[in-house]
């Protein structure tokens, strides 16, 4: 995996987040600060409203702090130009939404390709890693389907063939299990789990304490601030030190 | 992101939406095929304008008609060939025309009938194909010989049982005078004027006599120097100022090069006033694919937003909008090119003339539906590029 910078993947300090509203502040996050390292498995959970979609967001880097700094591998993103995060979209995140966000006229093996599309390589090597990806995630019989042609489990795995297929960094995950029914919702998580012992940096953000639980790593967050869930991992390869008692929770103060 | 990808991409996505694309190429398709079809009515009207203007005479020809009217109604002979004496003018033809009938055995035709000159030949350009022309002997003896159109002819010894091209020998009756036809006219066709081939040539002096006319009617004219014409004819309107005692009523000169640029002008303003009528539906259909885009945009939010959370530029996704609107406008623009042919040919058999779609036209219709595509496709690119990803991925 890409590597080659010491710094954190992620390296939040202080970061606000509000809206105006009818000439009213409405702050969605409070001087979040979190630090994720390579090949870590994080979970960020948190009820609807918590502000958690938004937290999403500017890992995601498709919004900006407010306020505060926030480090991509090193790299400011606050204050970027939209053009600047498109780029660090399409080269450091690999998005994979509840609602797959995969496009219906494409089919599998082209929807993989959009965001090679968008780094300008050429058709060849495109459709290479791409297919590649497609046989990581098991889709390699079903690469010419379109997205009416698959399950709701085949859909959300062409979505993590697409992440993946830039080969990135990070996968940031959004209610990956919500749209569909536990058995395959397991099934998509064991994927993930698969790819984070490949040292894949996976950010996953849910409201289920369950699906959070076969992440390494937990933090909570709750009406924009966030907390760390420190616990012991349930197949007891432990990760951090701290209180064995699995529920308590502290405020985050890393930074 | 490289172009022709995102060629490629607009177009996938203008021919996975048929339905959309047709109707919002309609109005661009309707205004090309317009534009081509009334450009092809127009050049046909032109080269109908310009094939009877040139059957008037070559370009280096003159005619004066005598009308006839104040104090001075007639010009003689004489006084018509002293036009010749005017710099520049080459030869000078008068004629003097009346209606006759001319009888054959049982058959009697109605027909005009031309006192010429010798010089009638070479001015009009209108040789004999068989026989000999009428010579200065004849003028100055008054005889009775004639020359023949074929139109004539065939109407005159067809229904005698006489071949009409071995008309030449034979005698035929003008007005109960006998004339001995001496020569066959060449086939000439029609001009604005009439057929040239349904005439009876005869020397003037004659046509004097058996008419009973002074004068001439009309003056045939030849330049030297067709760069001249516009001075000669000033000098010619001199001369004849000076003979009508001043009268202008009495005279008219006309020459070819006018009489086309008159018919041509007003050919020319009625096909501008039809081409604004097209650009204006151009630009009607440019506002089509404008609306159309933009339900589009909306249409598509989502898959803006996912496109741009996957790395999509500003300018990749404003690109895309824009091929897209240019591939519709320019498709739309290239079936109008083929549907304006089709209409072209389609008028050009029920009008029974030859319309003729030139190649300009057909790059300028083209050029301009893409533009079309570009100018409105513009606001609502931008506006999808505009899109904030966040928003956009929201949108359902």
């Amino acid at each position: 995996m890409s590597m080659h910078t010491n710094a954190p993947l992620i390296e939040m300090s202080n970061v606000t987040k509000f809206y105006m509203m009818a000439r009213e502040k409405t702050t969605v996050l409070h001087e979040v600060s979190l630090k994720v390292a390579h090949g870590d498995f994080l979970a960020i959970v948190g009820p609807s409203g918590s502000g958690k979609s938004t937290l999403m967001n500017i890992i995601g880097c498709l919004d900006l702090p407010s306020e505060g700094s926030y480090k991509l591998e090193g790299m400011e993103v606050t204050g970027q130009s939209d053009n600047k995060l498109a780029e660090m979209r399409n080269k450091k995140i690999g998005f994979i939404f509840q609602g797959y966000h995969l496009l219906p006229k494409l089919t599998a093996l082209e929807n993989c390709e959009l965001p090679l599309i968008y780094r300008g390589l050429p058709g060849k090597e495109r459709r290479m890693r791409a297919m590649d990806a497609l046989e990581r995630v098991g889709l390699g019989q079903r690469m010419h389907h379109r997205q009416n042609e698959l399950s709701g489990g085949q859909q959300q795995r062409v979505a993590i063939a697409r992440a993946l297929a830039t080969n990135p960094p990070m996968l940031l995950a959004d209610e990956p299990t919500g749209a569909l029914d536990s058995k395959t919702g397991m099934e998509v998580l064991s994927m993930m789990e698969e790819l984070n012992r490949t040292g894949q940096t996976i950010v996953l953000i849910t409201h289920d304490m369950e699906v959070a639980k076969r992440a390494s790593r937990t933090v909570i967050i709750r009406d924009g601030v966030l907390t760390e869930h420190v616990r012991e991992r349930r197949d007891g390869d432990e990760t951090y030190t701290g209180p064995q008692d699995g529920s308590q929770e502290r405020i985050v103060q890393q930074a | 992101m490289k172009l022709t990808q995102g060629l490629k991409m607009a177009v996938k996505s203008v021919l996975s939406n048929k339905l959309r694309t047709i109707l919002s190429m309609l109005g661009i398709l309707i205004g090309v095929a317009t534009v081509i079809a009334l450009v092809a009515m127009g050049k046909a009207s032109s080269n109908e304008v310009a094939e009877q203007v040139s059957s008037l005479g070559s370009p280096n020809s003159l005619s004066v008609t005598i009308l006839g009217r104040g104090t001075v109604t007639t010009l003689s002979v004489d006084e018509a060939n002293e036009l010749g004496d005017v710099s520049n003018i080459a030869g000078v033809a008068p004629v003097t025309s009346a209606t006759g009938y001319a009888k054959y055995g049982k058959t009697e035709v109605s027909v005009t009938v031309e006192g010429i000159t010798a010089a009638y030949e070479e001015v009009k350009d209108f040789p004999v194909q068989d026989g000999r022309y009428i010579a200065s002997p004849d003028i100055k003896n008054n005889t009775k010989v004639a020359l023949i159109g074929v139109d004539t002819a065939t109407d005159l010894f067809e229904d005698e049982g006489e071949d009409p091209s071995a008309a030449v020998g034979k005698k035929i009756t003008i007005n109960g005078y006998q004339f001995t036809i001496v020569g066959l006219l060449e086939s000439q066709g029609s001009s604005l004027t009439g057929s040239n081939d349904e005439k009876i040539l005869i020397p003037v002096t004659t046509a004097q006599k058996i008419f009973q006319t002074k004068g001439v009617s009309t003056i045939n004219l030849t330049v030297t120097d067709t760069e001249l014409m516009a001075r000669t004819v000033t000098a010619i309107e001199a001369v004849l100022y000076e003979k009508f005692r001043g009268n202008e009523n009495a005279y008219r000169v006309l020459n070819q090069e006018e009489a086309m640029k008159t018919l041509n002008s007003v050919n020319e303003t009625m096909n501008r006033q039809l081409i604004y009528v097209a650009i204006i539906s151009l630009i009607v259909g440019g506002i089509g694919i404008m609306n159309i885009m933009l339900v589009s945009v909306t249409e598509r939010t989502r898959e803006i937003g996912i496109r741009k959370s996957l790395g999509a530029k500003k300018r990749d996704i404003l690109f895309q909008f824009l091929v897209e609107a240019v591939c519709i406008s320019g498709l739309g623009g290239a079936l109008g090119i083929g549907l304006g042919y089709i209409a072209s040919v389609i008028i050009g058999v029920v009008m029974q003339t030859e319309t003729e779609v030139p190649i300009d036209t057909v790059w300028l219709a083209f050029a301009f539906s893409a533009l079309v595509g570009v100018v409105f496709g513009y606001l609502p690119a931008n506006k999808a590029a505009g899109l904030r990803p966040v928003d956009a991925l929201r949108h359902d």
